[in-house]
């Protein structure tokens, strides 16, 4: 019952994006602006070529692309929740949940061509697949679960801030030291000490080298690391992500007004 | 018989606001309420709890015979919601949104295509029902909304506000709409700032104010209260405003008033004195470019109930009553 009411739901969503293309422009522009910019620009001088560059960061770039993918949700429903459309779902005999969780189902269209786009591009300018082609699917699907998990956070902060506005910064300032104080753009080994630490806990580290693993092998994995390790790190944090965020968004979507 | 909507002692508070401070309402089975008071007088607060989107901090609610605390499932499968801005989703279709409604109501996918063009074809909207909803005027998003409201053939019905923003002849067409829907023996609880809206459609009247109930009567009773109608003329010509408002006092229960410059308002005891005072402006020849009797404004109502004005002002105001005259 509740999965089909979140289906419905979730068409909603996703025949909205449609209606609304300007919608798929950071999910189909950004990351090829994020490639280019950082294979071609840092890209040499951080690994003496671009394309070996590419290889170590392609990975990298789609975990920050999806992240930034995963944060616009609580945007969205921050001023969806405005136009009154959600009194009426919270007066039909459904699950409290189900228009978020619809909302979060919805987004996976997002998630798809967010990972497309950058692997299509980063494939036209040399990206090469190096592992089998049930590990580049599995790094598709553990990306998506990824994302999914991730958007209850935003969709808390979206259920929380007065502006969607406020959501924007707040997702901005959680982001951005995610996924520069990680490995997915460069080596931890330069770091300075206290930086390595941070970089070893960050999740975003576990997610790229998971990701480097299953696209490319472990040659690009943090030393130590093994591949079906760093998955489980994933599943698990995916896990925690839902098992924290899931219910504070849910109580702050109830409360709110 | 048991009452379609029950409430009692009903209380709620945001943070240093008192919404509502024990209110009590009851509607029969088939019947309508006109709940009326101004902004911010807790009308809204008190549809959003009998429609289970808020939870009262005291007070008991029944809604088609289930509490909304502890039945709220029961209560959502036999309820529609009309909100104070329309509800529709702009970027859908009219059809997909009556369609997504009924296919949330458990309806299969053909079901609800059938029952929305069942809906589309009674409110009007089957030509529109192609179109995107933010194509749509105000009176058409009214009416999708309203649509919206009735997929599941609910017995309660509330609407909050429903033609707050709507000129007024949309506002007729609605008015009839909601008559369609008492007719087909609807329970209805609406929300107003207008008297005349509530006399129009409503068996009965609770005026609320300040989260408290004021006055509850029927529309006659109410408008003994607060003193029925007024008649309000425009000379044409200022120079026969003294004639005119000389005329006015003979045919009024007060002495006339000024609402405007060159207005002259008089309350009156009923449709008589509008007869008599057209005759009267014919026999003296003095011409006139407004000529209407009304019910009084929700200002009047209340300073003839608590002896002062709303606390807070009717801010939108857009139906200017007494100017169809």
């Amino acid at each position: 019952m509740i999965v089909r009411d979140s289906l419905i739901l979730a068409q909603r969503t996703v025949t909205k994006m449609v209606r609304n293309p300007e919608q798929f422009l950071d999910v189909s522009v950004q990351p090829i602006v994020m490639t280019v910019i950082f294979v071609f620009i840092f890209g040499g001088a951080i690994a003496g070529t671009s394309q070996d560059y590419l290889q170590f960061a392609l990975p990298g770039i789609i975990v920050q692309t999806i992240m930034t993918t995963a944060m616009t949700i609580g945007v969205n429903l921050n001023s969806d929740l405005k136009n009154g459309v959600f009194d009426r779902f919270r007066s039909l005999p459904i699950a409290r949940s189900a228009p978020l969780m619809g909302a979060v189902t919805g987004d996976v269209v997002r998630h798809s061509i967010a990972i497309g786009v950058t692997l299509a591009f980063g494939a036209a300018i040399g990206f090469r697949f190096l592992t089998p082609w049930y590990s580049v699917v599995t790094a598709i699907v553990l990306m998506i679960v990824f994302a999914m998990s991730l958007c209850w956070t935003s969709v808390f902060i979206g259920m929380l801030a007065r502006s969607s506005g406020a959501v924007q910064g707040l997702s901005f300032l959680i982001v951005f030291p995610l996924t520069f104080g990680s490995s997915a753009f460069v080596p931890a080994a330069t770091m300075p000490g206290w930086l390595q630490g941070w970089v070893a806990i960050n999740p975003v580290t576990h997610v790229t080298d998971a990701m480097r693993g299953l696209l490319v092998g472990n040659s690009i994995m943090t030393p130590g690391t093994s591949v079906g390790g760093e998955v489980l790190w994933v599943l698990l944090s995916c896990v925690v992500l839902v098992g924290v965020f899931f219910p504070l968004a849910m109580r702050a979507y109830r409360t709110k007004l | 018989m048991t009452a379609a909507i029950e409430a009692r002692g009903l209380t709620k508070r945001f943070g240093t606001t008192q919404a509502l401070a024990g209110i009590d309402l009851t509607v029969g089975p088939g019947r309508v309420l006109g709940v009326l008071g101004p902004n911010g007088a807790g009308k809204t607060s008190a549809v959003r709890i009998l429609a289970t989107l808020l939870k009262p901090d005291a007070g008991t609610v029944t809604v088609a015979g289930f509490d909304v605390v502890t039945h709220p499932v029961d209560v959502r499968r036999r309820i529609g919601l009309t909100g104070q801005y329309a509800s529709v989703d702009e970027d859908l279709r009219g059809v997909e949104n009556l369609v997504m409604i009924g296919r949330l109501l458990g309806l299969s996918r053909s079901d609800a295509k059938a029952r929305a063009a069942e809906l589309l074809e009674e409110f009007e909207l089957t030509d529109a029902g192609g179109r995107l909803a933010k194509t749509y005027s105000g009176g058409m998003r009214r009416r999708l909304d309203l649509a919206a409201s009735l997929i599941g053939r609910p017995s309660v019905v509330f609407l909050d506000e429903p033609t707050t923003g709507l000129d007024p002849a949309k506002r007729d067409d609605v008015w009839e709409m909601i008559r369609t829907l008492v007719r087909q023996g609807t329970t209805v609880l609406l929300t107003t700032q207008y008297l005349e809206e509530a006399d129009a459609l409503a068996n009965e009247i609770t005026v609320i104010d300040h989260g408290l109930v004021i006055a509850h009567d029927t529309p006659e009773g109410l408008k003994r209260q607060v003193g029925g109608q007024t008649l309000e003329v425009r000379p044409a010509d200022d120079r026969d405003l003294d004639r005119v408002t000389a005329l006015l006092a003979s045919v009024g229960t007060r002495a006339p008033e000024f609402p405007a410059p060159s207005l002259v308002s008089v309350p009156v005891a009923g449709a008589d004195a509008l007869t008599a005072t057209v005759a009267r402006l014919h026999a003296e020849n003095i011409a006139v470019t407004e000529l209407s009797l009304r019910l009084p404004s929700l200002d009047e109502v209340f300073y003839s109930l608590t002896g002062h004005t709303p606390a807070v002002p009717s801010a939108t105001g857009l139906v200017t009553e007494g100017a169809a005259s």
